[in-house]
């Protein structure tokens, strides 16, 4: 009685150049693949997850190499060779699958270690898979298991605390200093590539409005269009000073644009609300001094990148840490499908003694037909009382680790002592 | 028996800072619920101590160093627990329980007899007086704790340079929040605070109720101190460092005025 194999298939960054990813990813989304895999006989449970930086299939079957074969077939026939899927593709096993997705949930196999983007989309996915029921009892074990893995690792480790790219360390900035994002505008000076990150990132936490100025007021209009934000010509920008929170600056001029002095009268008239200022422009765009009016903060690309490399180190740190999570789960989820392989014989073993006292106390109770409705009930209560305490140290020897014997081989001895597989003997 | 539970309070304290520090340390959820659970304890504690204390002495126990003092650590406690209720601010705890130790450790070393009522005393004006004063300087103090964890926050922040603070102390503005609204509750509760006391002067000194006495003077001075600083936080909406400062020098003389405790026309069994 073999146990089916977790097959885990996938192609990510660190294998994988985007160039090949991008033909691999399901970017028709989850349903008509799912549909696809469920026609394969070969399988019994499967899962598709598909990011920008990964995709991955996750499958049971009893024969993996046919169904490796079968699944890239299906998925990617259409895009890609097979020797260029081949070539890039990586294959777990079992305790590896498992471990590998455990990873990927704790996040600690994302580009940007610690962020928590993976999460949402893994469950995303695994929510196609279990409308559409291609999920089973062990894949929907594993799963759940992997979300609680990485609720374990955020909240045991720090690891999401880190800041790891600029974008998320200006974030990061901007959380300690206004405590929360919602509801601040965002001014962008400049329309450089770092700022629309930057910016990206900071609608992703909720800011009210995006303020675009720039020189060519054209594309200021047009970067504005992409956050509902609006576009203000560069002269405008002291004005501005005193409605908006926070101010990326990233133009290409040669000078300052901003001096201290353009920066102080505007503090009383904002009540000396926060102002935070991010210069990621070279050269520099703002005068250094801006930084010591009292309530104004300003951080250059040099001050962000440190904050970067600071939590870089801290986040190694936190992820050996986290490594060390995933390795205990992983272990517990291989002793629950161990176990799950035992669960058969157990309850055959059951139902076995079940039949035997059913059959036993009809034999004996057909004998006596004075017998008060209690007392009949005592005397089966008794039997199968007999029953489970003779049962009781089998199933633990069955359950528990023992040092020198393996479980298929207790499962095997077990077996043979209770003759479970003379029916299938005899059928053959 | 009152004595035995001011003990055990002190204790309760004491192991509620230890595992607040602790969570400091190594910020794992666990010990701050734990550290939470451990503080509430140790403020019922406190409060019956000094429940049982009124019932002992028969008038609300306000009226030797060490009842003041304890009293005052107790309406800490109280204030940031009802703070707590309503806020979360990061790591307030810690500073908050310190604090609460460090007085109870006073109070525990002062002599703990029972000192019965002066003449003045004996007015229903007396508990509401004190324990309105009191009260508003726990306020205050708690606003004076933000100021400092503002301060050592706003450092980090400026010089860039994030040490072991940065990642444990809240963000400025919920640092900001907790100066506006203790300072507000406190301020008024020391306004009624003195305002008791004046009622309380004219019933027993009659039309000369106005002392040089040092007390009166430093609490003078003191709620100028606050005034000035609500007026500008309203009007002209200072706040962050510059208010910062204002609250924890206003503070110091807080604690001047307290210094004072039982001298002057405030000193009436002695």
């Amino acid at each position: 009685m073999a146990r089916e194999t977790i097959v885990l298939l996938g192609v990510n960054h660190k294998t994988t150049p985007l160039a090949v990813r991008e033909k691999l990813a399901l970017a028709s989304g989850y349903e008509q693949p799912l549909a696809d895999l469920r026609r394969l006989e070969c399988l019994e449970e499967c899962f598709l997850l598909s990011t920008c930086n990964r995709v991955e299939v996750l499958f049971t079957c009893n024969d993996a190499v046919l169904a490796r074969r079968e699944v890239l077939d299906m998925l990617f026939a259409g895009s890609v060779t097979r020797e260029e899927v081949a070539g890039c593709i990586y294959q777990h096993q079992n305790e590896e699958a498992v471990r590998h997705l455990f990873l990927v949930a704790a996040s600690l196999d994302s580009m940007i270690v610690g962020e928590s983007q993976i999460l949402g989309q893994l469950k995303e996915a695994y929510r196609f898979a279990s409308e559409k029921k291609t999920s089973g009892m062990v894949l929907n074990k594993l799963l759940h298991k992997s979300f609680s893995v990485a609720k374990r690792v955020r909240t045991e480790t720090r690891i999401g605390a880190s800041a790891v790219s600029i974008s998320y360390a200006a974030v990061e900035l901007g959380k300690k200093i206004f405590g929360d994002l919602k509801g601040k505008k965002v001014m962008l000076v400049g329309a450089g590539e770092m700022a629309e990150l930057a910016a990206e990132h900071l609608v992703g936490q909720g800011v009210a409005e995006v303020i675009v100025a720039n020189r060519t007021f054209e594309r200021a209009v047009k970067l504005a269009g992409c956050y509902h934000g609006r576009a203000i010509s560069l002269e405008e920008l002291v004005e501005q000073l005193h409605y908006v929170d926070i101010i990326i600056s990233s133009t290409g001029a040669s000078g300052l644009i901003l001096s201290k002095d353009d920066v102080v009268p505007v503090m009383p008239k904002r009540r000396y609300q926060p102002l935070f200022f991010i210069d990621i422009a070279v050269p520099r765009d703002l005068d250094p001094a801006i930084n010591e009016i009292d309530n104004v903060y300003l951080y250059d690309i040099d001050d962000l990148n440190n904050v970067v490399e600071m939590n870089k180190s801290e986040r190694d740190k936190e992820a050996v840490k986290a490594t060390r999570i995933v390795e205990e789960e992983t272990l517990k989820f291989c002793g629950w499908l161990e176990n799950m392989e035992v669960t058969p014989t157990i309850i055959e073993m059951r139902s076995m003694a079940d039949q035997i006292c059913r059959d036993e106390l009809g034999r004996t109770l057909g004998r006596f037909d004075n017998l008060t409705s209690k007392e009949r009930k005592s005397l089966e209560k008794m039997v199968n009382s007999i029953c489970s305490k003779m049962l009781h140290y089998p199933i633990r020897y069955l359950k528990t680790d023992h040092p020198c014997v393996d479980q298929q081989k207790r499962v095997e001895v077990v077996r043979t002592l209770f003759n479970l597989d003379r029916d299938r003997r005899d059928q053959e | 028996m009152s004595y035995l539970l001011f003990q055990l309070s002190f204790v309760a304290y004491v192991l509620a800072m230890t595992v607040y520090l602790v969570f400091f340390f190594n910020q794992k959820k666990q010990v701050r619920s734990l550290a939470r659970k451990i503080f509430f304890g140790a403020a019922l504690l406190h409060t019956a101590n000094i429940i049982a204390r009124l019932v002992e002495a028969g008038h609300t126990p306000i009226t030797s160093v060490h009842e003041v003092i304890s009293f005052f650590a107790w309406s800490i406690a109280w204030c940031y627990l009802s703070f707590r209720w309503r806020y979360t601010v990061k790591n307030f705890g810690t500073f908050s329980s310190v604090l609460v130790v460090l007085l109870m450790l006073v109070s525990a070393l002062a002599p703990h007899a029972i000192l019965p009522l002066s003449q003045t005393q004996h007015s229903w004006l007396f508990p509401v007086h004190a324990s309105l004063a009191i009260v508003a300087d726990a306020f205050l103090a708690l606003a004076c704790i933000g100021g400092l964890m503002y301060l050592l926050q706003e450092r980090e922040l400026k010089q860039k340079r994030f040490g072991f603070f940065y990642s444990r102390l809240p963000s400025l503005e919920s640092l900001d929040k907790l100066n506006q609204h203790c300072l507000s509750i406190g301020f008024t509760l020391m306004t009624i605070g003195m305002f008791t006391g004046y009622i309380w002067a004219r019933r027993i000194w009659g039309g000369r109720n106005w002392h040089w006495d040092p007390k009166i003077v430093w609490a003078m001075i003191t709620w100028f101190l606050y005034a000035a600083l609500m007026h500008q936080r309203f009007t002209m909406g200072w706040r962050g460092r510059r208010a910062a400062i204002v609250t924890i020098v206003a503070f110091m003389a807080v604690l001047l005025t307290l210094l004072f405790l039982f001298k002057g026309v405030h000193a009436h069994g002695a």
